[in-house]
């Protein structure tokens, strides 16, 4: 039996949650060392899907600064995150922008946009 | 010299001047002037572009940038009059405020009450004496930050964090996902400093080592850093020999601390908390020096801007309440750290009213109680310094108390038998 270890972040508790796994069909097959039911959410979560919110900046013309901080809308698939920066890096805007504004249309077809976080 | 009166005078334009100044406004302050010394509002949120602000007070994640922007609308549609790239050089203890800018010059402000809300800075690598040569490379992780997401430059390509503060740990994200190399994060202590979210989603998400009970022991280059030497302490934070190892890097990143920046307050005469690194505040936050008010990181340094803001509004509307009736209810509670708690604030309460206690415990601890002055205790599965807590004591409370002091404390939890 493999074994993974997730520590939860939903608490300040940060339980290690431990995940049994069947080496080949992948399957979870017994969890352990949560010490609440939302631990063993969050651990098959991030074994099956993990997902993050991705931060960063794009370049902006005509604003008080040369780059925007913008975010995506909901969270992104984890292993996406390196490939949606290659996308905002291309990325251009130009003042003025509102918070909220879409940067990046569903970018990467995550369904998720890209959004300002200020106005500039 | 051009002279100003003002009613409310809010020294910083980030979250605690923010908050503080709509809070006057909203008590009835006719005149609030935010006086600020970036080129913008906001503060530091501006440059804090990840998300996790705002879960205390909106139920929400956002980034630093929205959560600085709400505030920033409320002031620009209020009649808060707003000076940017403004320094104020120096405050009197009768609250006279000077200050100057390139447009009107230098400023004499007459104020009725001050509120401090200048923040704080970094301890910079002077304040850890880390031996080796001065060469380029070596900054906090604070102006990275700033040199990365507000003016687009990344300082180096290939860098090692010392200090495993949430900065640090942002920053370490940061740089990877900006396309630079971290080698590791090294800490002193037995534990990350930062929120366990942020070793997760900044560090294992990316494979960067997180090295504890490790510190830098030695710098190396000449003109430009080419690597540092970390090494293991012992239990008294001495370098154990044998332990060395050298990483090479072209960039050093410190989050070792922060330092509440207090310089204009002592000037004004306020006294300082020694723990704190802040002024002495009674529970309308107001100091030692009667107007003057101090609220955000220039008090204590937070860990969440969630409960600046709400600290800001504390003082805001106790400078603007001072301000039309001097009367308000003076403390006549002090309020002490006991047993295993590093410091409470305020320092002082009023036994007649309400009140909030911030405090930080001195290391991290599971199942234990808090004594609020054997006055009542409060279970916490756990405690850990870089977590503040905050206790309400409810008037009736407060009607309990038979002495002038309160001492806060961690203990055991006893086990009721049976
Ligand atoms: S498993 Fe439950 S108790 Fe443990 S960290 Fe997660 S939420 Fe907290």
């Amino acid at each position: 039996m493999d074994k993974a270890f997730y520590v939860c972040t939903i608490c300040p508790l940060s339980c290690e949650v431990q995940l049994e796994i069947e080496p080949d069909t992948k399957e979870i097959r017994k969890i352990s060392h949560n010490r609440c039911p939302k631990g063993k959410d969050y651990a098959i979560k991030e074994f099956t899907s993990p997902e993050r919110t991705l931060t960063t900046t794009v370049a902006i013309e005509g604003g008080i600064h040369p780059l925007i901080p913008v975010r995506t809308d909901r969270p992104i698939p984890k292993p996406l995150m390196h490939d949606i920066m290659r996308v905002s890096a291309q990325v251009r805007v130009k003042s003025p922008i509102k918070m909220g504004d879409i940067v990046v249309e569903n970018v990467l077809d995550t369904g998720a946009n890209i959004i300002a976080s200020r106005n500039m | 010299m051009k002279t100003i009166k003002t009613d409310i005078a809010v020294i910083g334009g980030g979250p605690a001047g923010l908050a503080a100044a709509l809070a006057a406004k909203e008590q009835g302050a006719a005149l609030v002037t935010i006086l600020e010394r970036n080129e913008e509002l906001g503060g530091i949120l501006q440059q804090c572009i990840h998300h996790g602000f705002g879960l205390h007070r909106y139920s929400q994640e956002l980034t630093g940038p929205e959560y600085a922007q709400r505030f920033i609308d409320e002031v620009e549609t209020s009649d808060i009059d707003v000076h940017l790239e403004t320094m104020v050089l120096e405050i009197t203890q009768d609250r006279v405020v000077y200050a100057m800018n390139a447009k009107d010059g230098m400023m004499r402000i007459e104020a009725g009450a001050v509120v401090l809300g200048m923040g704080c800075r970094e301890r910079t690598r002077g304040a850890l004496r880390i031996p080796g040569h001065r060469p380029a490379g070596v900054l906090t992780a604070g102006a990275a930050q700033r040199f990365v997401n507000i003016d687009g430059y990344i300082p180096g390509k290939e860098a090692v964090i010392l200090g495993s503060g949430d900065i640090g740990l942002i920053m370490a994200r940061r740089f990877t996902l900006e396309g630079a190399q971290v080698n590791a994060v090294v800490e002193i202590m037995p534990y990350a400093a930062g929120l366990t979210r942020n070793v997760v989603q900044c560090l294992d998400d990316f494979g960067i080592p997180l090295k504890l009970r490790s510190t830098v022991v030695h710098i190396h280059g000449q003109e430009r850093l080419e690597g540092v030497t970390i090494a293991e302490v012992d239990d008294s934070w001495n370098p154990v020999a044998g332990t060395e190892q050298y990483v090479p890097c072209d960039t050093l990143l410190l989050s070792v601390g922060l330092i509440p920046e207090n310089e204009l307050s002592l000037q004004a005469g306020v006294e300082m908390d020694a723990v704190t690194g802040g002024p002495l505040v009674d529970h309308r936050m107001m100091t030692t020096v009667a107007g003057v008010f101090a609220c955000g990181n220039v008090l204590h340094v937070h860990d969440v801007v969630d409960y600046v803001s709400e600290e800001a509004e504390v003082a805001g509307s106790a400078a603007s309440a001072w301000l039309q009736s001097e009367k308000t209810q003076v403390p006549d509670v002090t309020v002490k750290a006991g047993e295993g708690v590093r410091y409470v604030l305020p320092q002082s309460i009023d036994s007649r009213g309400e009140a909030k206690l911030f405090l930080r415990v001195t290391q991290p601890q599971e199942n234990v109680v808090l004594d609020i002055g054997g006055l009542f205790q409060l279970k916490q599965r756990v405690v850990r310094p870089s977590e503040m807590i905050q206790v309400k004591l409810s008037r009736k409370i407060l009607e309990k108390l038979d002495s002038n002091a309160i001492t806060i404390s961690v203990a055991q939890e006893v086990k009721a038998v049976g």
